[in-house]
């Protein structure tokens, strides 16, 4: 760590180009002023995006409705499996349609509050402020969200609110958002002005230097996955949206496909790497069964609404359980302790991940968890259904119980028995998994990273969570980037473009990318070595879930980034790929995606390690209150890390900070119990 | 944990690529547990290949949780296996007996050529959604939500429809290759709803003429489709989506 500190350097606040004015007329103002592309000149510029998720899609769509010529990159067999998809429980708005109290400061300072003040105060600002129009865009398109039998729209509640602020489409939100902007992108594609590229994975981002010297992102080099071939693709501007990195710990709620490359390929030319340390670790998932096991299953948090989560009181209970001696139903309810509701009355079970996750670390490592391995906690709907009948409950769960039953083999809303005149219900167990990264590529208030030219929407940037993100925000910021805020950002600087001919494919810039592209790919056939991708990244996984996962030490991340590159030799060394670079290589792709995983997880590392705080997701153990919360040091730390690559993946990088300024919130220590 | 091994024999297709002849390998005595999902037996077995030095069994797959619609794949006879309700990757060894052998195909459809193994080519279904499954409307011009009131019943309906994930089962499973349950869950969602109805005629005469022209073959009303769908979409999608097609041809 010494040659960080010797590197360490502090950001020019006019880098983050946040408008002047009172944080409530920023957004207000900076459209005001914002140079535009008139529709003309829109047809003649094109802007590649790499991804089609909730960021991608709706970046795409609407960006070609505006006029511009789009080429959309993904790497599933259609651009509506993007995982956004696979998102369960609901988007957040600050509609007040609950008449509960609701407003845009009120999400904007949740927001702000729930990510432990260590987001942008103006980023936020403006993602509370588009909620709004998100909903009327996608109910225009035909979202089928819940509705009431007035015909109005249906809101439940999500972790880290007092309100019911969160819409939602049963337990498939994401699928039907993600839905609705694929079919604003199919009607672009037919409209000709999409040009849509799938099985396609960026391998990097070409930069070509204008007339003044000065470097802009002018295209990709992407892999055709079934060819195998690389190819080269040319635009005035590169948007990424490819998502988190939470595959860098091999086990997580992410999809098998989903990796950090296009956003490491961005990291090593020169975009900083913001925050790697926030992780989301989620507290509601489908507990580690075994080591076969290739990802954890989201249980949504919508289930916190109505579910109760508790472990014994009693360590003789937790020690049968562990040994399958009794099950949860046969312990009565004066004998269960529901510890988030104990230890933070106001909120219950209903606080914001990052303390659910802690406090059910807490019970286990105390020796209360409920399973064989001692690593899971009840999520229990007996309460609810003794209040609410199984059929409601049912209704509002019915198909995350199905998922869980298919998984487990066991019905969470089976009954299981009667005393005292209490009915008891079979209960879930769950634990917490990595979910969902905050952190990102650094952006500006216009979400364009470091590099000129290139701009970064959705998960893969850092801008609005803070140390950590609250439930049904995730959707929010992916279609506000998308659909509010890039189509406007980007034209101001698209506006100094307008001269730039469409250019070719053949200069000497794209021959040189291409060139480290398909050196990379043949240094990775031909190590020959003995181990396979996988077995290598779950080592990594393991390492990183162990000493970079939920509680953090200095020892520990000192022992991690030794391991790590322990990892990286053993994988230049030792990797064996079957087959050849013609046409489809699975495992060519995955250890392409692996190498990537390993310089994360080193980010992470690295970034933990600089942190002396707790803060939202990244809990230090010796930075803690005595009653286990996170302590904050606002004194040292209150500004985000940008990581500077340093040139080579074995070099260190540097750190440079960007202060943060808060106007319109007081930083104050979170407090979810009163 | 006390696990219970389990082994089962493999028939997996094995095609190199579209141009070459494919044919059926078997592996034998591959090692799971009940727990294990198939996809993740799938993974073992790969494991062992890559060991040996010979290519992984290709297959597409994301998500793992039935949500995205990657996973495909012909179980015993079955789009996405035994289970009801359930993709691929929702499926659990304990649903096979031990020692059992287990016959694994692509999609078999025209209109979805064999990449490799048992990875499918189901770019045909993205072609359907772009001749019209979508409300022509622009970003930015939306007017307050709750100013369009849905009945809940519409609303809960055109839900069930739009859960269709786009997998391709209801095409495999159909002795005609007909995507009608596909297309039809698309036209049932947008003309169930408002915002849906003011194109819905050259909506369903765009997407049925896009489906005819990609070679899909047509409705028999075995209900195959609706049976092996793991997401049960409703065989009265597709009766919806013929009256309107007939309304939509008169007008014509």
């Amino acid at each position: 760590m010494e040659n960080i500190k010797e590197n360490i350097r502090i950001m020019n606040p006019a880098d983050s180009k946040i408008p002047e004015g009172p944080v409530a007329e920023k957004w207000t103002n900076y459209k005001a002023h914002q140079k535009l592309v008139n529709p003309a000149n829109k047809r003649r510029l094109d802007v590649i995006v790499v991804g089609t998720g909730l960021a991608g899609a709706s970046a795409a769509s609407t960006l070609a409705e505006m006029g511009f010529n789009v080429l959309n990159f993904c790497i599933q067999d259609s651009p509506r499996r993007a995982h956004s998809i696979a998102a369960q429980g609901g988007i957040n708005a600050a509609k007040n349609y609950q008449n509960d109290g609701d407003s845009v400061y009120r999400l904007f300072y949740d927001t702000v509050k729930g990510g432990d003040y260590r987001a942008r105060e103006a980023n936020v600002y403006r993602l509370a402020e588009v909620s709004n129009n998100i909903i009327d865009q996608c109910v225009a398109q035909g979202v089928p969200f819940a509705r009431e039998y007035g015909g109005l729209l249906a809101n439940r509640s999500f972790g880290g609110a007092q309100v019911s602020r969160t819409f939602y489409a049963k337990g498939q939100t994401g699928q039907q958002l993600l839905l609705g902007a694929y079919s604003s992108l199919n009607r672009q594609i037919q409209a000709g002005k999409v040009k849509s590229y799938n099985r396609y994975e960026m391998h990097d981002v070409v930069l070509i230097k204008d007339k003044d010297g000065v470097e802009r992102a002018r295209g990709i080099i992407a892999k055709n996955l079934v060819t195998g071939k690389l190819e080269r693709f040319a635009a005035h501007a590169v948007v990424i949206a490819t998502g988190g990195y939470g595959n860098t710990y091999f086990l997580s709620t992410n999809a098998m496909g989903c990796n950090c490359s296009a956003a490491m390929a961005c990291y090593r030319k020169g975009a900083y790497f913001a925050n790697p340390a926030y992780v989301q670790i989620h507290p509601t998932c489908i507990p580690v069964h075994g080591d076969k096991q290739s990802k954890l299953t989201l249980m949504s948090e919508s289930l916190r609404n109505d579910g109760r989560i508790w472990v014994p009181k009693k360590l003789e209970d937790a020690v049968k359980l562990q040994k399958g001696q009794i099950k949860g139903s046969d312990i009565p309810e004066e004998d269960r302790d529901y510890y988030l509701e104990r230890r933070y009355p106001a909120f219950g079970n209903l606080v914001p991940r990052d303390v659910a996750s802690r406090a059910a670390k807490e019970r286990c490592d105390a020796g209360f968890g409920v399973n064989n391995t001692g690593l899971a906690v009840f999520l229990d709907f007996s309460e609810a259904i003794n209040r609410l009948g199984i059929d409601v409950v049912r209704q509002r769960y019915g198909n995350l119980f199905d998922m869980y039953e298919e998984i487990t083999d066991v019905n969470p809303g089976e009954f299981a028995r009667e005393a005292n005149g209490v009915n008891y219900y079979n209960p879930m167990m769950i634990f917490p998994a990595i979910h969902y990264t905050m952190g990102g590529i650094w952006v500006d208030y216009e979400l364009q990273t470091s590099v000129k030219g290139l701009f970064a929407i959705g998960e893969c940037n850092f801008s609005d969570h803070g140390a950590n993100r609250l439930g049904a925000s995730a959707l929010m910021q992916g279609l506000a980037d998308g659909y509010f805020v890039l189509p406007y950002t980007i034209q101001n600087y698209l506006s100094d473009q307008i001269t730039v001919p469409r250019f070719t494919t053949d200069t000497p810039e794209f021959d040189a990318a291409e060139a480290k592209c398909q050196e990379n790919l043949d240094r990775l056939m031909n190590i020959k070595g003995k181990r396979s991708v996988d077995s290598l990244h779950k080592e990594l996984g393991h390492i990183m879930w162990e000493y970079v996962g939920m509680a953090r030490d200095k020892e520990g991340l000192e022992l991690a980034l030794q391991k790590l590159k322990d990892i990286r030799e053993t994988f230049n060394k030792d990797l064996f790929i079957p087959g050849t670079q013609d046409g489809m290589n699975i495992e060519l792709d995955k250890a392409f995606r692996l190498n990537d995983f390993i310089t994360m997880g080193e980010l992470i590392a690295y970034d933990a390690l600089n942190r002396n705080e707790s803060c939202g997701g990244h809990f230090r153990t010796e930075y803690q209150t005595p009653e286990g919360e996170a302590l904050r040091d606002d004194k040292d730390y209150f500004y985000v890390s940008c990581w500077d690559y340093a040139g080579s993946d074995s070099k260190a990088p540097t750190l440079i900070k960007e202060p943060l300024h808060y106007e319109a919130i007081k930083v104050q220590t979170r407090n979810y119990k009163s | 944990m006390e696990e219970n091994i389990m082994k089962v024999n493999l028939k997996v297709w094995r095609q190199a690529n579209p141009r070459e002849k494919g044919g059926f390998v078997t592996y034998n005595d591959v090692e799971t547990t009940p727990d294990t999902s198939f996809l993740e037996t799938l993974d073992i077995l790969n494991e062992t290949l890559i060991e040996k030095g010979e290519e992984p069994i290709v297959f597409d797959h994301d998500c793992r949780e039935g949500i995205c619609g990657m996973c495909s794949l012909y179980i015993n006879g079955h789009p996405h296996g035994p289970a009801t309700g359930a993709t691929t990757c929702q499926l659990y060894m304990r649903r096979f007996q031990n020692g059992e052998t287990i016959t694994v195909e692509p999609w078999r459809s025209a209109a979805f050529p064999v990449i490799k193994d048992l990875m499918v080519d189901r770019n045909a279904f993205d072609k359907i959604q772009q001749a019209g499954g979508y409300v022509s409307f622009n970003c930015g011009g939306a007017q307050d939500a709750n100013d369009l009131p849905i009945s809940k019943v519409n609303a809960d309906e055109a839900m069930d429809s739009a859960s269709c994930i786009g997998c391709g089962a209801c095409v495999a499973a159909c002795k005609n290759g007909s995507a009608m349950l596909f297309v039809s869950a698309k036209i049932s969602q947008l003309a169930l709803l408002p915002q849906g109805a003011v194109e819905k005629d050259r909506r369903v005469r765009a997407m049925v003429a896009k489906m005819d022209e990609l070679g899909f073959g047509n409705c028999t009303n075995t209900g195959a489709c609706s049976a092996e769908c793991p997401k049960n979409i409703k065989l009265a999608n597709i009766g919806r989506m013929n009256r309107q097609f007939i309304a939509a041809k008169c007008k014509e």
